[in-house]
Order: C-alpha cells, then structure tokens, then sequence
C-alpha cells in the first residue's frame, strides 16, 4: 500500500530518498507547507541565504565541489525568478541542480495573483526541463524524474514549480523503486569503430595535443584518471578550457596550461599547429576557437562528447563520438593498448622539443613592481602559500578569474568552480559558501574583483551565520578590469562607466558583518597579510589593492587566431579591429 | 587532414561564421517529432527554434496516440545542411521528445496539406474558379450565391499553385493547416 503524505511530505521525503543532505533557500508565502516540513526534521539541513539568486550559485559550488546535484528551495514570483541567473549559470555550466519553487494554489494561477509568475515559462529556456505539478499523487514521482534528468547525460539544472493547494493536499508517495522509468536514457557507451579510428589515428599522429573540458569534471574522477593515464601514456599533450582545469595537474609533465583566448602561448600554438586533436568533453566555445575559420587547420579532430548538439556546432570534426567521457576513454585506453600501445615516439619527441620552444616564451611573465601589488602577484603568493592546503576555489568573473586561472594550479577535478560559459558576476561569494558547506574543514578562497564582489555582497550574513570560513580575496583595482581592458583594446580608452565609485571599506564592511577584514596595498606586506587571512578560523574579507591599469594576457584578440595571440609587451591601444570589434 | 579546406587567412569575416563543410545551400526539410503530449511541450520546441534563430515554414501538431499521450509534430524548415543537422540534435537531446526523424533524408516519404479557401464573384469569374476546382480537384464545402469555400489537399507546392490561380478570380480567405507527412512503406 502506498503512504499517504500531505504534498510538503512527499517533497521533504523525496528530497531525503534522493540523498540530499543540504538545501538552499529562502522562504515565502507560497512554499510555507514545505519550509514547515523542514522545520519538523533533522536529516536535511537547510541554508538560509540572502537572495535566491545567491541559493542557487551556492547550490552550484555545492554540486561543483562534489559532484553530487544541489538542491535550491525558493518560493513563487520573485523567488523563482531571482533563481533565473543561476539557473542558466548551470545550464551552461552543465551543473546537475534541482530547483524547487512555490506557485500560486492551482485555482489561481493565470489570475495574476499577488507573487505569481509565469514560472514554467520564464524558465523553459533556462532549464533542462521543468514540471509544472497539479496533482500532488504525481508529486514524488515528478521530483524523482527531476533528478533523474539533471543527473543523466549531460547535467543541468531542472525546476519543480508546485503549487501551493498541493503541498497542502494529501496525496501517495511513490517511492523512488516504483518510479516509473524515464524514457530519457542518453546513451553512455560511445561506437567501438569510432574510438578504434581515433585510436589509429593517435598511433600515427605526429603533433597530437588533448583539449579537455568540463565534460571530463562531470564524468566523475575516474574520467580524470583516465584522461591523465591517456595523456601520460602516449605522451600528448594537454591543455584544458577554464571550466576543465584540474582534471589533468597541473604538475603532470604534459601539462601545457589553459587554452583559448586568455590561454598560454604554448597551449594555443600547439592547437593552432597540431596534426591531431582531441577534443574531450569540451565544446569549442567561441573564447577557445578564436576565429573559427583558422582554427587548427591541418589537424584530424576527434570530439567526444555526450551531447550529440555539441558535435559539429561550431566546428567540424572528422570523427564524432557521443558517450560518456569515462566509458569513451576506458574503451579508448583497451584499445589502444589491445593494438600494442603504439605510439610515434620520435615524431612526439620532436613535436615536445617545438612545444618546449613555446614554453621557453614565458607568456605569463609581467612586470614586478616594489611598490604596488600586481594582481599577478597577489596570485602567485596566494598559490605559493596554499597550494598545499586542502583547498577549494572560486571565482567571480572578470580579470581576477583569468589571472586565477593562469596563476593558480588545480592538481585535481573539483576544486575549481568558475562561472565559465554565463560569465555571471557575483557567483563566486555564494558559490564559495556552496563550497565550504559541503567541505567544512576545508580552505575556500573566492578570488574575485571588487566590483564583482558587490554584486552579491550580501551573502556575507550568510557567511557569518553558519560560520563559513570562506576567504574573500578581492583583487583591488577599483575597476571593472576587463571592461576597462576592452575599453583600451577597442574603443580609444574611454572608460564608459569602468570605475567603481564610492566603494565601501572594506575592513569595515567585514567587521559590520561579524567577519575579520584585512586590507593590504604594500607588495612586502602581502605574505604576511595571507598568512593573517589563512590563520583566521573564520570568514575573511581580504582587500587587496592592486595595480589599476594592469591587463590580462596573453591574449586573443576576438576575430583573431590561435597564432596571433598579443603578449604583455605588444601594444595595446585599439588592438581589436575590423570585424573582431563586433564580438564579445 | 585539413578538416575545413580553407587556407589561412581566407576568411576576414566574424569568428561566428561558420565555414560550413557540408555545403552552404541552403535546403527544405521537413522533421518528424513524437513528442509526450504534456502542458507546453509545444512552446519547448518553438522555443528551441525562435531561441536558436532556426526557421519555421510550417508546422502541424497534435495527438496521435491516446493511449501513450503522444503527439506528432510535423516541421518544415529550411537551413544549411549543418544547421539541419544542429536542429536534429537539438531536439533530439530535449526531454519529453521521443524521436527525430527527417524524412527529406530518410528515404521517399509523402507530405500532403490541406487548405480552405473562399472565394467570392459572380458570373464568369465564379464559373472560372469552380472549373479550377475540378482541375485540381478541390471540393466546394460551402457556398452561397456570390462566394464558394473550397477544399483543397495535397503537396503544398500544389495547393500554392492552385491559390495563385484562383487569386484574381476573387480570393478573400485562406486557411492552411501546415504538413502533414509520413515515411513511404513499412
């Protein structure tokens, strides 16, 4: 017989059947049955953030940093709607996220009722799917197939939108064996003949580079190893798009740093140059392909990939293959070692030896200074001294998260989160909280910029309610850097609007929420100052003040090729032209 | 292997374009789409198409299955051959979509439609419309002693045939339903 619960049951019941442990929301008029359910137990704990948007970038450093999908609770109108950022932040992230909303009771909707939107139809587009829930007996099974799709294939976010009149009315609960099974099934296992033609082709290949992407992340760790067995085995080198970092180390000896248009000298020169490419769960992004026309011309491209759309998006590939990155890569590695472990060792040696002139460019060099901190800087003694933490890292969105990108290295998956795709200022500070929540003991370092930062700014009451230990580092420049940057780059520097303002002390701000601040503008202090920051059990707002004026490369320049990259000592002013001013 | 045929530096136009491999014409394809008959699915799919910038020449739905709550869903649309391919894959990957088919490609299949159309004169020009109909053997479902309604099926290049004949005979109202089509054999 199956148990009768009120609709708030079976959505606390089905949460706890789905392993969920943590919960991020914010309450309101229409999910109160359910925010009255969490009150009545103990498994699930719930986080009470400031703003629904700051839930579900906190859900998504959540499930970032674990793997598992995070759990974002909100009620209807503006609630469901300040979810939208994030929701869309994960889709295009590929992060598994279930969104719960309140809705308005069933027999008012469409009455424009007081907090009521369109929530399924503002979020179609922003959701893997969405449900619309009307009857509670199809309650539990609706939240059982909501993560079923946010998990499957190629994650994202999914949202519930239930109605008030149901979490209210009482209803079965199918529990999640008697769930019916969902047509959505994408296929895992990629086409044997497909991975044995790239496995010929890779015994052959004379410049073979891999070019790894998030997919790998979300495959799990055992895809990671794999990729690192790949790379270390037949001795291609690797290079990884921001979302990707962490899946190969840093340290490993083919490692040849981030790609695309932020990326190093050596990396895009050796996918401009390769004879044989890769491409493992990754989707040539327009920030990686720079001009699409002169991408890697005389390369044999490989893509894997679980979307089948992202095949041949954007560039063609000579063979496809859509499975999961794990499956695809062990069936690769029997394979090719089922042939002999062939590889074309003298070539690759040569290849190695051009790629180690690249190296030899030390595209990340810049010009230390005595007397002002270089957010490079800032970054390379933040790096000296973690690296050796248990330590996990955000991001904001701008310069600070290139320069991060650049200046600090992940020896594993998980424990870079980054808005890559949506590019959302303001994710960080919450995401660091995701992070810290689901890894207490842990180091969390949010590197971000000031005027990022601000945006969601608020969640340091959320920070400090819990005890979350994050550490705010804001790189200082008193600029919206890259803003100011493109402004130089592309529009005769004039900085529209690129200055922060009437910024607060920070100090200040950090103690008005019950948090330690500490500000630091002199390059001999800033050791000290870190190690002040690391020693505090507690959260941190780190004020860094930085070079203002200083720009992120190496770069591509939009419109441009992988071999056109400028480095820091070319001339800047109005480097972007043509037809590449039009791009973002 | 040079994947894109291009020389370096052909091309000074937007990193966006696509130098498309398959072929720069553009085609017509009509797509076959079982889809769960749930609230909004079709939204999702005209989302998918009005979000991606992918063309709509027509499009028909509804029901076909009771019992499993399917639906078909007839597309019409026109693209380079890789953004055909990119709509396949897009809506292929969308969850309350079972199947994908493009039956331009998947063999010979048939595609009929029907349209409606009144038609409104006397005298010579009424006698000209009704011998049209016979020709293309369109029924009168309703009339009056100044105006016929017709009906009409077949291919839609037919049916535009038939409605530009009939146009200056006093063409006041046409209804389309859009294509209907399904694959030839078993």
């Amino acid at each position: 017989m199956t148990r009768q619960m009120t609709g708030a049951q079976i959505v606390v019941q089905a949460l706890k059947d789905q392993g969920v442990d943590t919960v991020f929301g914010y309450p309101g008029g229409a999910v109160l049955p359910i925010y009255d359910e969490i009150f009545l137990q103990n498994e699930i704990r719930h986080i009470i953030v400031r703003h629904e948007q700051a839930a579900t970038h906190a859900a998504e450093g959540y499930a970032r940093s674990t793997g598992k999908p995070g759990v974002v609770l909100v009620t209807s109108g503006p609630g469901a709607t300040n979810a939208v950022t994030g929701m869309t932040d994960a889709l295009m992230d590929s992060i598994p996220m279930i969104v719960l909303t309140g809705q308005v009771p069933t027999f008012m909707i469409g009455n424009d009722a007081f907090q009521e939107a369109d929530t399924i139809g503002i979020t179609r587009p922003c959701t893997k799917h969405n449900w619309l829930v009307k009857d509670t007996d199809i309650l539990a099974e609706t939240i059982h197939q909501a993560f079923h799709v946010a998990t499957s294939g190629r994650p994202g976010p999914v949202l519930v939108d239930i109605p008030k009149d149901v979490q209210f009315a009482t209803g079965s609960y199918t529990p999640l064996n008697k769930t019916k099974v969902s047509h959505y099934q994408p296929r895992v296992k990629g086409d044997i003949d497909a991975i044995t033609k790239a496995v010929e082709m890779l015994e052959k290949a004379k410049r073979p580079i891999i070019y790894s992407g998030g997919g790998v992340i979300n495959s799990g760790v055992g895809a990671s190893q794999l990729l690192r067995e790949l790379s270390d085995a037949t001795g291609a080198p690797i290079t990884s798009t921001l979302m990707g970092l962490g899946a190969y180390p840093a340290s490993g000896k083919n490692w040849l740093g981030m790609l695309g248009m932020h990326g190093t000298y050596e990396a895009n020169m050796a996918m401009h140059d390769c004879d044989y490419m890769l491409c493992v769960g990754a989707r040539f992004d327009d920030r990686i392909t720079g001009r699409t026309d002169a991408f890697s011309p005389n390369s044999f491209k490989i893509h894997i990939d679980i979307d089948p759309s992202s095949i041949n998006k954007i560039i063609h590939v000579d063979v496809p293959i859509v499975g999961d990155i794990g499956h695809v890569l062990e069936d690769m590695l029997k394979i090719w070692k089922s042939r002999g472990r062939k590889t074309n060792a003298p070539a690759i040696a040569k290849w190695t030896a051009k790629i180690d002139d690249w190296r030899a460019v030390e595209c990340l060099t810049y010009k230390p200074s005595d007397t002002v901190i270089k957010p490079q800087y800032a970054l390379e003694r933040l790096e000296a001294l973690t690296k050796d933490h248990d330590r996990y890292i955000t991001t904001e969105v701008g310069q600070h998260q290139m320069w991060a990108a650049q200046y600090l290295s992940f020896e594993g998956p998980h424990r870079w989160m980054t808005s890559g795709g949506l590019g959302t200022m303001g994710y960080g500070t919450p995401a660091s909280m995701g992070v810290q929540i689901a890894h207490p003991d842990a180091l969390v370092i949010n590197v971000a910029g000031e005027a990022s930062w601000l945006m969601n700014m608020q969640e340091m009451g959320t920070a400090t309610q819990y005890n979350l230990k994050t550490k705010q580092f804001i790189l200082n420049n008193e600029r919206l850097g890259m803003v100011r940057q493109w402004q130089e780059l592309l529009h005769g520097s004039r900085y529209s609007h690129s200055w922060s303002e009437s910024l607060p002390d920070f100090v200040k701000l950090a103690e008005a929420f019950g948090a330690k601040g500490i500000r630091c503008a002199d390059p001999a202090d800033l050791d000290d100052a870190i190690m002040e920051m690391l020693n505090h059990d507690g959260p941190v707002i780190f004020d860094c003040l930085v070079e203002k004026h200083e720009n992120c490369f190496p770069m591509i320049p939009s419109g441009a090729a992988h071999n056109e990259m400028i480095m820091g000592e070319d001339k800047t002013e109005d480097a972007i032209t043509g037809a590449g001013g039009a791009l973002v | 292997m040079n994947a894109l045929s291009l020389k370096k530096g052909a091309s000074k136009k937007s990193a966006y374009d696509l130098k498309n491999p398959l072929g720069d014409t553009i085609e017509t394809h009509t797509l076959t789409v079982i889809v769960d008959n749930e609230a909004g699915v079709l939204a999702r799919v005209i989302g998918l198409f009005s979000g991606r910038g992918y063309n709509i020449d027509s499009l028909t739905v509804a029901e076909t299955d009771h019992e499993g709550h399917l639906s078909r869903v007839t597309i019409v649309t026109t693209g380079t051959p890789a953004v055909i391919e990119q709509i396949k894959a897009q809506l292929d990957r969308m969850v309350p979509i079972h199947s994908v088919h493009d039956l331009t490609v998947e063999g010979p299949s048939v595609e009929r439609e029907l349209a409606m159309l009144k038609v409104t004169g006397t005298g010579e020009k009424r006698v000209e419309a009704m011998r049209l109909a016979d020709i293309f053997r369109a029924n009168v479902v309703d009339t009056t002693l100044e105006s016929f309604v017709f009906e009409i099926t077949g291919t839609p290049e037919k049916i535009d045939a038939f409605i530009e004949l009939v146009r200056p005979l006093g063409l006041t109202d046409l209804a389309r339903t859009g294509v209907a089509a399904l694959a030839r054999g078993v």
